[in-house]
């Protein structure tokens, strides 16, 4: 009898200790799957009916507030008082504190905290980008969107090209069409084509729009060029990296005078994975392309040599090459890399970066490519749509802001007519690069961008693929474990692949 | 008959007090741990995720959840994994502890600041386990602190990459585990040890038995009873491993998923919302749980329970 009690005794010991972790799970799961069993088909039906009302009054109010008010914050008065904004950085709390007119921040030093565009109070809700996180909250704060009060209603969100096309989806239904708000056409005319491709749905309609235009290239240290290529200028630059094979050499002659060719394996990745002949997922199947296969070949073999390490993006240890003077002949990337990343610019806080030296210098690389871009879309549902219209209106389209963006942020900006003005303007250039002047090179980028290739898979398998080919370069695997790995990983993101 | 109808209702009377005292309890466990716990059971029988921003189920699937999970066999793997983890740390861990523990009641050896000491050790387990991970992450990284000083030192030509190898990384999340948790297991061994009757230690040195004697002899069998509720405790926790190995390898379980933990693997199905698999995971992780602590129980107590039963 007495062992008996012991037994429970410790049994009811141990439930009540394993419980609380399998509640944790429980908890949560059990009270989601409720509520989105109970509210999924009531949001269903109440979003497609909120969304077609507040779409016609956002139009008709947008319609009747555009004539009042263009390229100033007047909101109508009956709008709401608070502006939502999900982001996963500081990059466009920065951008709209420091080029929209009448943003007040609520903290100079830090744009994420808020500030107010005259009555009405601008919230940035932030939240990291990594693992899907961001797409995550988003996600939840969308479908909470039907039964949610206006104050906590998400107004205005912004994505990115890996995931835009899930959130511009004509069925999902939760980015406005912008014709919705009242932006036409021809207001977007001076964007480039891939920015409206790939937040265009399956009806033609455009649901987003960008300021960025992200075309890439290859950043490179000019001292090291000076004393490995012989010169720093970009056309000597680019004869030595125009191609893969060419790269790999100048690595090995990189490696040769101590540099490395890049701070790690994952800068070229987006080269590689942005000219693939397919998409990610095809018929419901991950397909691995040949072009991502040879990134992993041709990093294996930087890898190896000791040309390269695995660390991760962002790491300290990969912008270790940002400060002066600098073990890394080359990063790959994009205008805003160098502006949001590398270091102050020559005018400003000495910091000891390379950036801060103008050492840095810009060309095409081995193959062109385009990386990030940030897309503002408006909330369906939201209850500011005249301010959201102005803001899309002012920080994607208006030529002066666009011009200021890309003076004062060295941003590509998403506007053929100012990109034009600068490329041809001789006395511009960007001082981080040393003076020169990248805005015709980037420009003619943008315009070969081909958004066909995109999947709503990409950010997911694009990190789970970067993730487990590392075990593979660190000898850990062999390329056929690494890659299992990889579609395990994948089928644990998106259910719906496994298999 | 008068009398014993009196008695009857002053006992009904007083279970009743018992009763209303139990309801907080039985309230929060209620609302807190059974329902969630059934509900997790109950959605571990359906297909239920999200694809983008589609939900799809919940469809029932009876027990295809599972047959998934056992059938693909990383189950296994993840498993392995903890319990490496958890017992590389356990080991130095109880070591530790019973040394210091033994030390500090040890009456004979005056030890002077006893009360500083016993603070500092149990220092490192007020820290967030994710702020110290991340604390290792940097520390070990491959330009990190540690890096330079064995470079500089001519211990390594190199820098080592701690976080590309199974060894290091499992060291590390061992190792943090062990510096966690040694304060606490301390200080409950020593609660067990003052609990000892100390005349029998004082008959034992009487008797001129060795110190080491005295631990083996005495302050072992007795402090039994403690021992096995650390050990328990300390398996579901090791079990339960999560926050250290996630922060460190950045959720990756890498190298080759090595040191992804049982709750890691969790984690990332919850992580998709994928809340089938999700609960039949938590299922059976409780399973295995059970399991393993009466295992503990049995190895540990048996002798116990048993020479009870015979004095009977």
């Amino acid at each position: 009898m007495k062992k008996r009690m012991r037994y429970l005794m410790s049994l009811a010991l141990v439930t009540a200790m394993v419980v609380p972790m399998a509640a944790c799970g429980g908890s949560s799961s059990g009270s989601a799957s409720s509520g989105t069993s109970a509210s999924g088909s009531s949001a269903a039906a109440s979003s497609s009916a909120a969304s077609s009302e507040s779409a016609s009054e956002a139009a008709s109010s947008a319609s009747s507030a555009a004539a009042v008010s263009s390229g100033s914050a007047a909101a109508a008065g009956d709008e709401g008082k608070v502006l939502n904004i999900e982001v996963w950085n500081n990059e466009f709390p920065n951008r709209l504190a420091d080029h929209y007119p009448g943003f007040e921040a609520a903290d100079p030093d830090d744009a994420t905290k808020g500030g107010k565009i005259g009555d009405v109070t601008v919230n940035f809700i932030v939240t990291d980008n990594q693992d899907n996180k961001y797409q995550t909250k988003l996600d939840e704060d969308l479908s909470a969107q039907a039964d949610a009060s206006d104050d906590s209603k998400v107004d205005l969100f912004l994505i990115e090209a890996d995931y835009a096309l899930k959130y511009v989806d004509a069925d999902a239904d939760v980015a406005m069409p912008l014709k919705d708000l009242g932006i036409t056409d021809d207001d977007l005319s001076k964007q480039f084509q891939y920015t409206k491709d790939i937040v265009t749905d399956a009806n033609g309609d455009i649901r987003g729009s960008s300021w960025q235009a992200c075309s890439a290239g290859l950043i490179y240290n000019r001292a090291i060029a000076k004393e490995v290529l012989g010169s720093d200028d970009p056309d000597t630059v680019q004869q030595a990296v125009s191609d893969w094979d060419k790269f790999n050499e100048t690595a090995k002659k990189m490696k040769d005078a101590g540099y490395k060719i890049t701070a790690t394996v994952n800068d070229t990745y987006r080269v590689y994975s942005n000219n693939v002949s397919g998409q990610w997922v095809q018929d419901g199947k991950v397909v691995v392309d040949d072009n991502i296969k040879k990134w992993a070949d041709d990093s294996k073999a930087l890898v190896d040599a000791g040309e390269t390490t695995t660390n991760d993006m962002w790491s300290d240890e990969w912008s270790a090459g940002f400060q002066a003077p600098g073990d890394v002949f080359c990063y790959f990337g994009p205008a805003w890399l160098i502006n949001f990343s590398m270091g102050n610019a020559p005018d400003k806080d000495d910091d000891g970066s390379i950036a801060h030296a103008g050492g840095w210098g810009m060309v095409n690389g081995p193959q062109s490519y385009y990386w990030g871009g940030s897309w503002i879309c408006a909330a369906q549902g939201t209850d500011n749509p005249t301010l959201a219209k102005d803001i899309i209106l002012t920080m994607t389209t208006d030529d002066d802001v666009m011009k200021d963006i890309a003076v004062k942020d060295s941003d590509c900006v998403n506007n053929k007519t100012v990109l034009d003005a600068l490329a041809a303007d001789d006395s511009f250039g960007n001082a981080i690069l040393g003076g020169q002047n990248p805005y015709k090179m980037l420009s003619e980028g943008a315009e070969k961008i081909d958004m066909s290739k995109v999947s709503p898979y990409d950010q997911g398998c694009n990190e789970e693929y970067q993730q487990s080919m590392k075990n593979y370069f660190d000898g850990n695997a062999s390329y056929d474990e690494a890659l299992d790995q990889f579609k395990q990983g994948v089928a644990e993101k998106y259910p719906e692949l496994s298999e | 008959m008068e009398k014993t109808k009196q008695t009857k209702s002053r006992i009904t009377r007083h279970n009743k007090y018992g009763y209303i005292f139990l309801i907080p309890f039985m309230a929060a466990f209620v609302v807190f741990q059974m329902i969630p716990l059934v509900s997790t059971v109950f959605n571990s029988f359906f297909e239920n995720y999200k694809s983008g921003l589609k939900q799809i189920g919940p469809n029932f699937v009876g027990f295809g959840n599972y047959i998934k999970l056992i059938s693909s066999g990383d189950l296994l793997k993840y498993f392995g994994n903890t319990m490496i983890m958890w017992i590389l740390g356990f080991i130095p861990q109880i070591v530790v502890s019973l040394l210091l523990s033994a030390w500090f009641t040890d009456p004979s050896l005056r030890l002077k600041g006893q009360r500083f000491f016993k603070t500092v050790i149990y220092l490192p387990n007020l820290i967030m386990a994710s702020a110290f991970a991340m604390l290792f992450f940097t520390l070990f990284g491959d330009n990190g602190p540690v890096n330079s000083i064995l470079v500089q030192a001519g211990i390594f030509a190199k820098p080592y990459s701690f976080m590309s190898h199974i060894g290091s990384v499992r060291g590390l999340v061992a190792f943090m585990n062990f510096l966690m948790w040694f304060g606490n297991t301390t200080i409950l061994l020593m609660a067990g040890m003052m609990g000892i009757d100390q005349s029998l230690f004082e008959a034992a040195e009487v008797d001129g038995a060795s110190a080491n004697q005295i631990f083996f002899r005495i302050t072992l069998p007795l402090l039994k009873p403690i021992l096995i509720y650390v050990m328990i405790t300390s398996l579901i926790g090791g079990l339960q491993m999560f926050d250290v190995p996630q922060i460190l390898t950045n959720g990756s379980g890498d190298p080759m998923r090595s040191s992804m933990t049982l709750i890691m693997y969790l984690n990332k199905h919850l992580f998709s919302k994928n809340y089938g698999m999700a609960g039949a995971l938590s299922v059976i992780l409780l399973i295995i749980t059970g399991i393993l602590s009466m295992v503990v129980f049995r190895f540990t107590a048996a002798d116990e329970v048993g020479g009870r039963r015979k004095n009977k």
